[in-house]
């Protein structure tokens, strides 16, 4: 992989896959547990089995270029996740690839990006303020919009989690348990946090950002 | 040559299920198919299974897909985006419970109806 102008290096890619993975299956308790307050239980689990497959492709994600290895992470998830936490990740992760040049600046991945989650909506027929994890994908974006360094996008991601917790789920499988589901965070919102937290955390380990 | 049927449940033993009741109540004169289950074997759907299925009940009039719930319909309308066109615009996701709706649809494919009226025959038990 070649080096771009975001300083994304193979090495950075294959850290941020590995990273991505070790926080899932680390928290793989806590999602599953979360989900089994106001979903079907099986969040964290499916999220580990989605991610150690695409940690079993690393070598071969590896030599590809970013965009090309976002989409094959993303399809690997679609196909391995079997909740719907693979099409709605894997989504955001192939509409990242799709459209990300080759060679991407910080302003390249935020149009990118937009897309990809405005996807992950298409793909869910959900929008913000439905207790998903649309309400932190969005803010993330709002974050890097306003210019935020990776650790206040961390930061703004956590407190979106946060912020599901008093909502009313109005789509996804908690939806059907109505008021009941306020006063628990989104599994899926936790997810995406938690990720959000590690893409910071890796970016500021190789470049200093 | 009539529409085929596509049933996808989380659970193998619904979709299984459900298959049994059409064959039984509709005969073979529809092209049939289930998956249940993610990939690890637990409850729950995956793309490839869903995909396969809609291979072995395919038709060229088309094939309708009964869904249970949430996973079930994305996953699904994912393995269709995969198929791609032309295939992709001659499958149909029925809005409507998964084994009343898959027993109408096969009813109506049975005599020869196109996919439109096969889906709405089983989208009209659903509530609006």
């Amino acid at each position: 992989m070649s080096e771009s102008k975001t300083g994304m290096t193979s090495d950075d890619f294959r850290s941020l896959v590995v990273a991505m993975a070790a926080a899932i299956e680390a928290n793989a308790d806590r999602l599953t547990e979360l989900d089994s307050a106001i979903g079907d239980g099986d969040h964290g689990a499916n999220m580990k089995r989605g991610f150690q497959a695409v940690l079993g492709e690393l070598d071969q994600l590896a030599t590809k270029p970013v965009p090309e290895a976002l989409k094959a992470a993303g399809m690997k998830l679609v196909m391995t996740v079997g909740g719907a936490s693979g099409p709605l990740v894997g989504t955001l992760l192939m509409t990242l690839g799709k459209e990300l040049p080759a060679d991407f600046d910080r302003q390249a991945f935020v149009m990118a990006y937009e897309k990809a989650v405005d996807a992950v909506a298409a793909r869910g027929k959900s929008h913000a303020g439905q207790k998903t994890m649309l309400d932190v994908l969005y803010p993330i974006l709002d974050a890097m919009r306003e210019g935020a360094d990776p650790d206040e996008v961390a930061a703004r991601a956590r407190a979106a989690a946060d912020a599901t917790v008093p909502m009313l789920a109005t789509r996804g499988r908690a939806s059907f348990l109505g008021e009941r589901s306020i006063g628990h965070m989104d599994p899926g919102a936790a997810s995406v946090a938690l990720l959000a937290g590690v893409v910071a955390r890796t970016l500021q380990t190789h470049q200093g950002a | 040559m009539n529409v085929g049927i596509v049933i996808v449940s989380h659970s193998p033993l619904v979709a299984e299920g459900v298959a049994d009741m059409v064959r039984q109540m509709v005969g073979d004169e529809v092209g049939l198919a289930w998956c249940g289950g993610d990939p690890a074997g637990g409850l729950g759907t995956s793309v490839e299974a869903i995909t396969a299925a809609i291979d072995k009940a395919w038709s060229d009039a088309g094939v309708a897909v009964l869904v249970d719930l949430g996973g079930a319909e994305t996953n699904t309308e994912m393995a269709i985006e995969f198929i791609g066109e032309p295939r992709a615009s001659l499958i149909a996701i029925c809005n409507a419970p998964i084994v009343e709706g898959a027993i109408m649809a096969a009813t109506e494919a049975s005599g020869g109806a196109p996919l439109a009226t096969v889906v709405a025959t089983a989208e009209e038990l659903s509530p609006l």
